[in-house]
């Protein structure tokens, strides 16, 4: 499996990461490596095996859905890398 | 003997009888710290001052006759486990000044059972890796050797309790990273079946992988740690509702008829000899202590790493999407826009192994691949399923080494990626299956680094796994490190 360059960028864009020209490089060789070894998984027939998605079998977990009290803002907001102290600041996105 | 080496059973229980108070074990526990924690460097966060009240205030409670079943047990959470008000990091740049505002699961009932927080021990960032040297903040070294790695995700877990920094730690295990580290530093790690402790809290790697369990002295102080953190919790719906048994009353020592398979395709290639061979002896004491054990094969075995580092690569690029600089931990500081700021921060807060498995996991999950990948090692998963199963009709518990080879030079695989990732060769399957495995050590190489033996059980069968290493470790004789 041959990955590249293009390919890179375009998972990173997907990913949201921006890469360096050096990055870049080691990613195209390390992935091709990666997802060759992965390719193995082909040497299996798998037609008709159900995946598994969950190791243990278990049905959705209900609870009843019930107002209850929720983190005080003030704790939330704590660890917030910018606040005016009612909710996170981003930068604009509407003009 | 120091009170620091002391097994967190023996604290336990002489704290119970008043011979000594949790104050003097935790003052005892950090003196070791500030005695060897130069040359180990297992802890991100030493909570000194914090510790020692806490301590104080279990003493009163103890006097008052109000204490819980582990009151006074000082102790260490792996740093992807939140802690309310308590820097919480990942190893992580990402996470680097992140406080919870709550706590996890398992340190609210660690807390209840009275133990007390010693700190925050290192890991590999996110808890990707096999040597705990893409930590952020520092290189954790193995106590029997410090220019060997100490194994990985958990391994300032694994440190700590080897080098005697702290009674019993917990870890998180989503291939390995519980159990390749206790092999390396010689002590007891468990990762317990899926959906038996609560993951909720838990910064999540890979949700159908990822379990908490006991870094531990001995099987005892696991299956005693394990009492206190299993259960069903409503906060995780993947939690299983089931009674667990009292796990240390689980331990009779008493083997005589079990059924061990040995899976042949777990000696092969790459598997060093010292390893077998210690495995192999181990299989005889348990033989002359009643069991049976016979060669058999788990055909898939082989497809099981590369299956896993799909799974668990797409897990974590969806997982890891929420570190946007938003709403907690790291934001760059130059950006042009909103998604710029994310991309900036994401770049600049991510390690290069945390970046390398978000562009794996996100290709195997990206249009036009995710049939070829992501589907197909979710059906290798059922194909490697059913093998276990089936083996399970036929024998009570499987031993295989826990890591193909002793402690690794520092440095010596940082630079290919796929080659670390064979570190994780024996323990990945077992996270595939959700299944409960225990690793102790059964020996030590020509150099004395340990080597670990690993005991994979049926799903919930915790007790009859924890007990076949219960009456194993009676026939082992364990070397302390010389720091």
């Amino acid at each position: 499996m041959k990955i590249s360059k293009e390919e890179v960028l375009h998972v990173a864009k997907l990913a949201r990461l921006n890469l360096t020209q050096e990055e870049t490089q080691r990613l195209m060789a390390d992935m091709e490596s990666i997802i060759g070894f992965a390719d193995k998984l082909n040497e299996l027939d798998t037609d008709g095996v159900v995946p598994t998605a969950h190791a243990i079998p278990m049905q959705n977990a209900f609870r009843e859905d019930e107002i209850k009290e929720s983190y005080p803002r003030e704790e939330i907001l704590k660890n917030a890398p910018s606040t005016d102290g009612d909710g996170f600041l981003i930068p604009k996105v509407v003009e | 003997m120091d009170i620091y080496q002391l097994t967190a059973h023996e604290i336990r229980d002489m704290i119970k009888e008043k011979k000594i108070s949790s104050k003097e074990a935790t003052q005892s526990a950090l003196a070791r710290i500030h005695a060897v924690e130069d040359k180990v460097e297992s802890y991100v966060t030493v909570l000194e001052e914090e510790a020692l009240a806490q301590a104080e205030a279990i003493d009163a409670n103890i006097a008052s006759g109000e204490a819980g079943a582990l009151a006074g047990v000082p102790m260490a959470l792996k740093d992807n486990m939140c802690t309310k008000g308590i820097l919480t990091t990942c190893s992580s740049k990402m996470l680097y000044n992140f406080k919870p505002p709550y706590n996890a699961t398992v340190t609210e009932k660690l807390l209840e059972a009275g133990t007390v927080l010693l700190g925050k021990v290192n890991m590999d960032e996110f808890a990707m890796g096999s040597s705990t040297e893409t930590s952020h903040f520092k290189k954790t070294k193995n106590p029997y050797d410090i220019t060997k790695v100490p194994g990985g995700s958990s391994g300032g877990s694994a440190a700590c309790v080897a080098a005697d920094e702290a009674y019993f730690s917990l870890g998180s295990d989503t291939g390995g990273s519980i159990r390749q580290p206790a092999s390396l530093c010689g002590c007891v790690g468990m990762k317990p079946t899926y959906g038996s402790v609560s993951r909720y809290g838990l910064i999540a790697f890979a949700s159908s992988l990822d379990q908490i369990g006991p870094l531990a002295k001995d099987v005892t102080d696991c299956a005693m740690v394990l009492n206190q953190i299993a259960g069903h919790d409503p906060k995780d719906s993947t939690s299983v509702n089931i009674q667990h048994p009292d796990f240390e009353k689980a331990l009779t020592g008493d083997i005589k008829g079990l059924k061990i398979g040995v899976p042949k395709e777990y000696f092969g290639a790459g598997i060093s000899g010292d390893v077998s061979a210690a495995v192999h002896a181990a299989l005889d004491n348990m033989k002359a202590e009643g069991a049976q054990y016979t060669d058999m094969s788990l055909p898939l075995n082989e497809y099981a790493l590369p299956a896993y580092y799909m799974i668990s690569s797409a897990e974590a690029s969806s997982n890891l999407a929420r570190f946007d600089g938003v709403k907690y931990g790291f934001r760059a500081e130059k950006f042009d826009d909103l998604i710029d700021l994310y991309c900036q921060t994401r770049s600049e807060g991510f390690g290069a192994e945390v970046k390398r498995r978000i562009m794996i996991g996100t290709y195997a999950l990206s249009s036009g691949y995710y049939d070829a990948y992501y589907k197909k090692a979710q059906q290798v998963r059922t194909m490697i399923m059913n093998d276990f199963t089936k083996a399970f009709e036929t024998y009570d518990v499987l031993v295989t080494p826990a890591s193909p080879t002793t402690a690794f030079g520092i440095g010596e695989k940082t630079s290919d990626p796929l080659q670390m990732y064979m570190a994780d060769i024996c323990t990945v399957s077992v996270n595939i299956g959700g299944l409960p495995a225990i690793v102790i050590p059964c020996g030590y190489d020509a150099s004395g680094l340990p080597i670990g033996i690993q005991i994979i059980g049926k799903p919930f069968d915790e007790a009859t796994v924890l007990n076949a290493a219960f009456a194993l470790e009676k026939t082992i004789t364990k070397v302390k490190p010389n720091l």
